[in-house]
């Protein structure tokens, strides 16, 4: 286990990895199927993350691909402390994810595939709702907001109108500017191109990488979109059903896979997961599905 | 010593953030609650109107006063229906938005979120307090000649902490159930009056109810304030109903946080803070 170094302490910071996750799990309860003799459906356990294990280092962007239903998003909410594991461990910057979850809230924000604001507010407004929750005062805000909306390419004067009259584009990009405007040193894309236009696409993955130049921060980026995984990671791992299959830079994922593109390796990586699987979970990726 | 104060800081700008928030909110539903106002103002006097109902057949009351005194416990009503709606709310309506995880997993304690809904509901809710006593109470031209006004609102506000607290313990309802749980709000508030003598005196009800009327902070409320407005009692008369009030907020706070912070560990083991995605 590693000791418990504040990530405030300069020197140190470097030799702890920004994710360290070891056999990472997540189950959560399902209805089932059939009824049981007294005519009530059970419940059992669905494994969703079992048992993963990876880390990052500071710095460093990995993408990870998967299906729907992998995991990916439960990854995220386990990391960002909205969702209790049943095993294994993850660490920020060294602190226990489950057991402190204070300073790894410091040091993470998200951005998911659904922009989630209180539709009625302004963006400046929900922008300031957010920050606020992270020690911001009224001041640091007014100042922070416009230039952070620039920065994600939303036209600032925009800002205070309410957010339901925003295009799903716009929406998405006030939730990187939320996520951006705490400052955090880990960042967790869900998914943040998805349902975006070609060009809102290019504009946030433009803005993604600008940050891998200016920013210090560690970014795990979760999506469908292989090209966008190629051209932004260090490292691109692939979720199948709970279990992380691997995790390397691209080049060395398709020598794996022996496919000339990441999109056969994805396929060949699970596609042959789901041969050796055999039946017991084919129900269980129809659901997910 | 630095480190605890910059520590407190950072969570009263969290809590005043909620409070700015819910003014936002407000200000954007303003013609709602307008409208909402019209009909608490409709139901109370379809309350305050009993005294005088009861005087036209035949009854000997003295309509001022038994008039005054359900407008207290309606007043009360409309109170504690728009404190408990607003803390509910907190997780509602986030719920609802989908910006309840990014509340959730932001590095604020829950006592200072809750608390600043709590501070909201409550200042939110005395003004409509204030403004529907009133304008009852100049519909039917009351007059209150010795009402320590004073007095009564110290006891709302003593009474509130207590309200919170039990507020709390209904805002965690909808992390458990998103869609119905606010509703067992409205059940809390009516078991809660119902037994605290809010339209009657207590004594009138069976012995089961009163034993329930004891521990609940809308007695003291209740008879506190009816002291202080029908009998111009002061701070230092309305004191027996003061005192409990206290203890009661006492506990019921940290129980409410507990209770709050059991629910969202639930929701947390389920996975009931998604709504999509
Ligand atoms: N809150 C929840 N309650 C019950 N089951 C859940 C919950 N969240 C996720 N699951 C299940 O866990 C599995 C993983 O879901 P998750 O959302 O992490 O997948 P994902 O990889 O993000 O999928 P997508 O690409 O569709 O976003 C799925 O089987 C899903 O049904
Ligand atoms: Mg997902």
């Amino acid at each position: 286990m590693t000791p418990d170094v504040s990530s405030s302490i300069g020197g140190e910071v470097e030799a702890v990895p920004a994710v360290e996750v070891s056999e990472l799990r997540k189950d959560f309860w399902r209805r089932n199927k059939d009824r049981n003799r007294l005519g009530r459906r059970g419940r059992r356990r669905v494994a969703a993350i079992r048992g993963v294990s990876f880390s990052m280092a500071r710095g460093e962007t990995i993408a990870i691909l998967g299906q729907n239903g992998s995991g990916k998003s439960t990854l995220v909410r386990l990391l960002s402390t909205l969702l209790l594991h049943d095993g294994g461990e993850a660490r920020i910057f060294g602190h226990d994810v489950f057991g402190q979850p204070r300073p790894v809230r410091r040091m993470v924000n998200r951005v998911s595939v659904e922009a989630s604001f209180f539709k009625k507010m302004s963006a400046a407004e929900n922008l300031a709702y957010a920050a606020r929750f992270y020690g911001m005062t009224p001041g640091a805000t007014r100042r922070a907001i416009p230039e952070i909306l620039q920065r994600v390419g939303f036209p600032s004067e925009r800002r205070h109108e309410a957010m339901e009259n925003l295009s799903r584009g716009m929406q998405q990009k006030v939730a990187l500017a939320r996520a951006l405007l705490t400052s955090p040193v880990l960042l967790l894309l869900d998914e943040p191109t998805t349902g975006l236009d070609p060009r809102s696409k290019l504009e946030v993955q433009e803005f993604i990488r600008d940050l891998q130049g200016s920013h210090d921060s560690t970014i795990l980026l979760c999506t469908h979109d292989l090209a966008e995984a190629e051209a932004l990671a260090d490292r691109v791992g692939i979720l199948d059903r709970g279990r992380l299959l691997a995790l390397e830079p691209a080049e060395d994922l398709k020598r794996r896979y022996d496919a000339e593109t990441l999109e056969q390796a994805f396929f060949a990586a699970t596609g042959r997961a789901f041969e050796e699987e055999g039946d017991e979970e084919d129900d269980e990726r129809e659901v997910f599905a | 010593m630095r480190a605890a104060a910059h520590a407190l800081r950072h969570e009263l700008i969290g809590l005043a953030g909620v409070v700015e928030r819910n003014v936002y909110l407000t200000r954007r539903y303003i013609w709602w609650d307008a409208a909402w106002f019209i009909w608490t103002v409709a139901n109370t006097l379809t309350i305050t109107f009993i005294a005088k109902g009861i005087e036209a057949s035949g009854g000997i009351i003295d309509v001022n006063r038994a008039t005054t005194s359900l407008l207290v416990g309606a007043v009360i009503w409309a109170y504690l229906g728009v404190v408990f709606e607003f803390l509910t709310e907190t997780v509602a309506w986030e719920r609802w938005e989908g910006t309840i995880e990014y509340t959730f997993m932001a590095p604020l304690s829950r006592a200072m979120h809750l608390g600043g809904s709590g501070v909201f509901a409550v200042l939110y809710g005395l003004i409509r307090a204030i403004l529907l006593f009133f304008v009852v109470a100049a519909f039917f031209d009351l007059s209150m000649p010795s009402a320590d006004f004073f007095a009564a609102l110290v006891v709302l506000i003593v009474a509130s902490i207590s309200f919170f607290g039990i507020g709390m313990r209904m805002a965690v309802l909808p992390l458990i159930s998103p869609e119905k749980g606010a509703q067992l709000g409205y059940v809390a508030q009516g078991i809660m009056l119902v037994c605290s003598g809010v339209y009657y005196p207590v004594d009138v009800l069976p012995g089961w109810m009163q034993a329930i009327a004891t521990i609940s902070p809308a007695t003291y409320a209740l008879d506190g304030i009816r002291g202080a407005i029908l009998d111009g009692e002061g701070l230092g008369t309305v004191w027996p109903d003061v005192w409990p009030l206290l203890i009661i907020g006492a506990i019921c706070i940290p129980l409410g946080l507990w209770v709050f912070h059991r629910g969202e560990q639930y929701a947390k083991r389920h996975g009931k803070l998604k709504r999509s995605g």
